[in-house]
């Protein structure tokens, strides 16, 4: 069983990530300029066409590509003595610390918590009536759900058919699609948890939206 | 109170000023505004009959400092005269110029595009006892005095579209079109039917409009003005500006700006007298017919002098249009011609015209877009040369005529009979000759050894190693001509790496064997336009003709002589456009190709005149007319209206080539935005793109700053462009020149002379 205070506890001492920037391929490695503790930006713009902050550029037959930041961060070391000599692939360049969102917290808990159960295909999806029924009359966290269970409907092309669920026995913690909409694949649909783990997850989940303080 | 609507008239009427003005301080300015403060100090102790006299006095003075005030103006205040929210606008025009109107397409907001108008209206003339109400399309921009959602008389693609409906509606109920131009230019966006697409559709349309169509300027801001500007009589109100692109956009250009950096005032005051926008300098290249006096600092809508002045110039206008090619005039046609001042109303003409007159107006309209521009342009050919290339067209004319109308025709025919007759022949030898045929194979059964020893031989071909000798394997470079940028060692990665992973291409195979096309994701690395000259279109072989037509600087615009000059050293060209003959695949074609390395591949007077050169030489000798873009940016701006003139010209062109039966085919390249694209490329029936060129209106700066919007890095795509029903096929570059032949072995009309 996943304990959950003890994950909480992990993000909570180290309340980043650490990305590694690792040369791509070989080549004569050219810093920016960025000393450890200079802040740097990820992808921008609405279609995330701007590209993050330069970190080095790595030459290689003539050919010289700008490696740069993936997420807005800070740096947290850089291998000057690296500076204009020749790496091969797979070296680490820069690391940069990544101070996690709330967002990204809850996601992180909720992803080892929930079991997330995915769009098998582009559709329409509506819970069979008995289900329907049930989550309108008492919360969705009362709808357990087993393997090999039909529980929701697949509405595509005015073609209606059943979908059983596969995965661990639960409960439905969250719903991630509304009446109508439609989903894509690949998308989770609803995220189960074990029975016993509901209010632990619903607390840490709450006390996470109130306390996190973002960078 | 009718001293108190005097006041705040006179209150507006400061304000309009220092608007017009922009806050420059001026003597008359000041002194106007100080003798209105003390007015209005003393205003209440003032018996009524002192302060109507006072209030004569001063409106007396505001009229005297208007006229002053006007000889004063700069071509930059004439630009805020129009946009500014006093002037009269097209409902004001409908109410005051027209005897009755009925506004078709919605109401206000509940509009399909509020910014454009088009009603219905009638002037009513008295002839003789008789009253007679003379019907006519009115198709306008309208500005609403500043209303938000009419966007300043900034036309979606889908209101221009709706103007092209009703002037369609004109032509089929025989009635003449008026329009009113406020535009400061199109809305930018790609969506069907495309802010290009839709102003090249109306250009096309209406260059051959079977109606006649009057139209007035104030506000003519480029595409917007030319999607219903092509007109047969062409007014201007003396304080409009009619020109390729706002003073503003200039200045950006000019300025080198980017990302929403705003220009300095005095730059773009600059810009606004150095493009020749204002209607005396209209008049003076010839893009306008008349320039109508506005009164002293702009119309606005309580000058109901001026609209009748309007109302009459519209009605002459409208007489003189008509009575060109109407067949009854006598001595009316005189008249209208004589007079030029007062009695145009006293004239009574019928504006409907016979099927033979909307012709020869057609062909009056043509005509006269066609004589436009000559001093803008320099033809390097001697007096001698143009003689003889004039003959020739002649002799091509004719030659054309004789061999595929007169005898072509004939000859087609007799095929035609030789044809039918030889498949008559086949069925009934066919039906004769089989029954026999079966027969005799059933009676001798093994009469088949030969077959066998071919398919030996198939099968040997197939299954031993290829031979060099034998030409299986590739030797060389399959091009005749490769990029100099292939000489150099050194590697290059695709764009498309990160959603591709497209390995490293080493810059000798890229450019040489693999023509600029990444071999895992298909990506086109721009080329040189060389390569599609030598490469697809035979340059070598072909003929180039009027190579010494030259691009200058008609409005002497700052330093553009320079840069001219330099495009024409880097390029070793005089224009962007080099037009030749050719054969493809052995097919005689016109080829005009616009090459992005000199000035952006923009299209002034030179290019513009080649073009419709090419055209023209391409509907003598019925040849098919292929236009291949490399890139083109737009019109050049330095070159001013003289420029944007070239969109109706060539388009015009475009039109009368097609009509005749020809095959006009656009294929683009690299990146092409603006006037070319809204004018002669979009409204070709047969566009297509090499792959990953871009396609567009406004580039992504214009439309961020226009509309507000950002746009996602691809939305100019060939491939977007063909979704949204633009183009209408994407090509691989290295086939181009099997699409070409392909395409004119199925597409065209009547009059190629291989048909």
């Amino acid at each position: 069983m996943l304990n959950i205070k003890e994950l909480l506890d992990k993000v909570k001492a180290s309340p980043y990530r650490e990305i590694v920037i690792h040369a791509p391929h070989t080549g004569v490695v050219e810093f920016a300029g960025l000393k450890p503790g200079d802040r740097v930006q990820g992808l921008t713009g609405d279609y995330k066409e701007k590209p993050g902050t330069l970190l080095a550029s790595l030459t290689r037959e003539k050919n010289k590509k700008s490696i740069t930041a993936p997420e807005q961060g800070q740096v947290e070391n850089i291998r000057t003595e690296l500076e204009g000599s020749f790496v091969e692939a797979g070296e680490p360049l820069v690391t940069i610390k990544h101070y996690l969102t709330r967002k990204e917290v809850i996601e992180l808990v909720l992803q080892e918590a929930l079991f997330l159960f995915r769009a098998p295909e582009r559709a329409k999806f509506y819970f069979v009536p008995e289900v329907d029924q049930k989550l309108k009359v008492s919360g969705k966290r009362s709808v357990k759900v087993h393997e090999g269970m039909e529980f929701l409907i697949v509405s595509r092309m005015k073609r209606e058919t059943p979908l059983a669920y596969s995965g661990p026995d639960g409960i439905i913690y969250s719903v991630y699609f509304g009446r109508g909409d439609t989903v894509d694949e690949g998308e989770p649909l609803i995220g189960v948890c074990p029975e016993d783990q509901l209010t632990v997850i619903q607390d840490v989940v709450a006390r996470i939206q109130s306390e996190w303080e973002e960078e | 109170m009718d001293a108190e609507k005097r006041i705040q008239r006179l209150k507006d009427r400061l304000t309009y000023i220092r608007d017009i003005f922009a806050n420059k301080e001026d003597n008359s300015v000041r002194l106007l505004a100080a003798k209105l403060e003390e007015i209005l100090g003393r205003e209440e102790a003032m018996p009524g009959s002192v302060l109507s006299e006072e209030l004569n006095r001063i409106e007396e003075l505001f009229d005297f400092s208007e006229r002053k005030l006007d000889t004063l103006l700069s071509p930059m205040d004439r630009v805020r005269i129009v946009r500014h929210p006093q002037r009269m606008c097209l409902k004001d025009i409908l109410e005051n110029v027209y005897d009755n109107y009925t506004e078709i397409g919605g109401r206000g907001e509940f509009n399909i595009d509020p910014a454009m108008l088009i009603a219905r209206a009638y002037f009513t003339r008295k002839v003789g006892d008789r009253i007679i109400n003379q019907m006519v399309m009115v198709i306008g921009q309208e500005k609403g005095h500043g209303e938000a959602f009419r966007n300043g008389g900034s036309v979606k693609p889908w209101g221009n579209a709706k103007a092209l409906h009703y002037m369609k509606v004109a032509e089929t109920e025989n009635i003449p079109v008026h329009t009113f131009i406020f535009t400061p230019g199109a809305y930018p966006v790609e969506d069907w039917p495309g802010a290009a697409q839709q102003i090249a559709r109306n250009l096309y349309e209406m260059a051959a409009l079977k109606a006649p169509v009057i139209s007035v300027f104030s506000e003519g801001g480029s595409g917007g003005a030319e999607a219903i500007g092509l007109a047969d009589r062409r007014l201007m109100l003396s304080h409009g500006y009619y020109s390729v692109i706002s003073p503003e956009g200039a200045a950006a250009i000019e300025g080198g700006l980017r990302g929403g950096d705003r220009a300095s005032p005095e730059l773009i005051e600059k810009c606004a007298s150095r493009l020749c926008i204002t209607a005396e300098d209209n008049l003076r290249n010839g893009y306008i017919d008349r320039v109508l006096q506005e009164p002293p600092l702009g119309a606005r809508p309580n000058h109901y002098e001026f609209f009748r002045e309007l109302r009459r110039e519209l009605i002459q206008a409208t007489n003189e249009a008509v009575s060109e090619v109407k067949s009854m005039k006598l001595y009316r046609a005189m008249a209208v011609r004589a007079s030029k001042s007062d009695d145009a109303e006293s004239i009574f003409m019928r504006w409907n015209l016979s099927s033979s007159a909307l012709n020869r107006l057609v062909e009056l309209r043509q005509a006269k877009f066609r004589n436009m521009s000559r001093h803008a342009r320099f033809d390097g050919a001697g007096f001698l040369k143009r003689g003889v290339a004039v003959t020739k067209g002649a002799i091509w004319a004719t030659h054309s005529f004789f061999r595929y109308d007169v005898l072509g025709r004939q000859k087609k025919r007799l095929d035609a009979m030789f044809e039918d007759l030889g498949a008559e022949a086949h069925l009934v030898r066919h039906k004769l000759l089989m029954p026999l045929k079966k027969t005799i194979d059933k009676m001798l059964p093994g009469n088949n050894g030969e077959p066998l020893r071919k398919s030996e031989e198939a099968r040997d071909k197939l299954t031993r190693l290829s031979c060099p000798d034998d030409g299986a394997c590739l030797v060389g470079s399959e091009w005749v001509w490769t990029s100099p940028r292939s000489q150099e060692d050194r590697t290059i990665s695709c764009p498309n790496v990160r959603t591709h992973h497209c390995p490293d291409l080493w810059v000798p195979d890229l450019f040489g064997d693999f023509a600029g096309v990444c071999p895992s994701c298909g990506h086109h690395f721009p080329m040189e336009y060389r390569w599609y000259l030598e490469n697809t279109f035979g340059y070598r072989e072909s003929r180039e003709f009027n190579r010494q037509i030259e691009s200058v600087n008609p409005l002497n615009y700052e330093q553009f002589d320079l840069k001219l000059d330099k495009a024409k050293k880097n390029t070793g060209l005089k224009s962007a456009c080099i037009t030749f003959e050719t054969s493809i695949e052995s097919v005689d074609t016109v080829v005009a190709v616009l090459c992005a390395p000199f000035r952006g591949g923009s299209v002034g007077a030179a290019e513009g005149e080649k073009f419709i050169c090419a055209a023209e030489r391409a509907g003598r000798k019925r040849q098919p007319f292929i236009a291949y873009v490399h890139g083109t940016a737009g019109i050049r701006i330095q070159e001013g209206v003289n420029g944007v003139i070239q969109m109706p010209r060539c388009t015009i062109a475009v039109r009368r080539y097609i009509d005749a039966g020809g095959l006009y085919l656009v294929l683009y390249d690299t990146n092409s935005y603006a006037g070319p694209v809204a004018s002669f490329l979009g409204c070709s029936p047969y566009q297509f793109a090499v792959q990953s060129s871009n396609i567009g209106f406004a580039g992504p700066g214009v439309i961020t700053e226009t509309t507000g919007m950002t746009i996602a890095p691809d939305y100019h795509r060939a491939y977007h462009a063909l979704s949204r029903g633009h183009i209408h096929g994407i090509w691989d570059r290295r086939e181009v020149k099997k699409n070409l032949h392909q395409s004119l072995l199925t597409m065209g009309g009547r009059n190629l002379y291989y048909r």
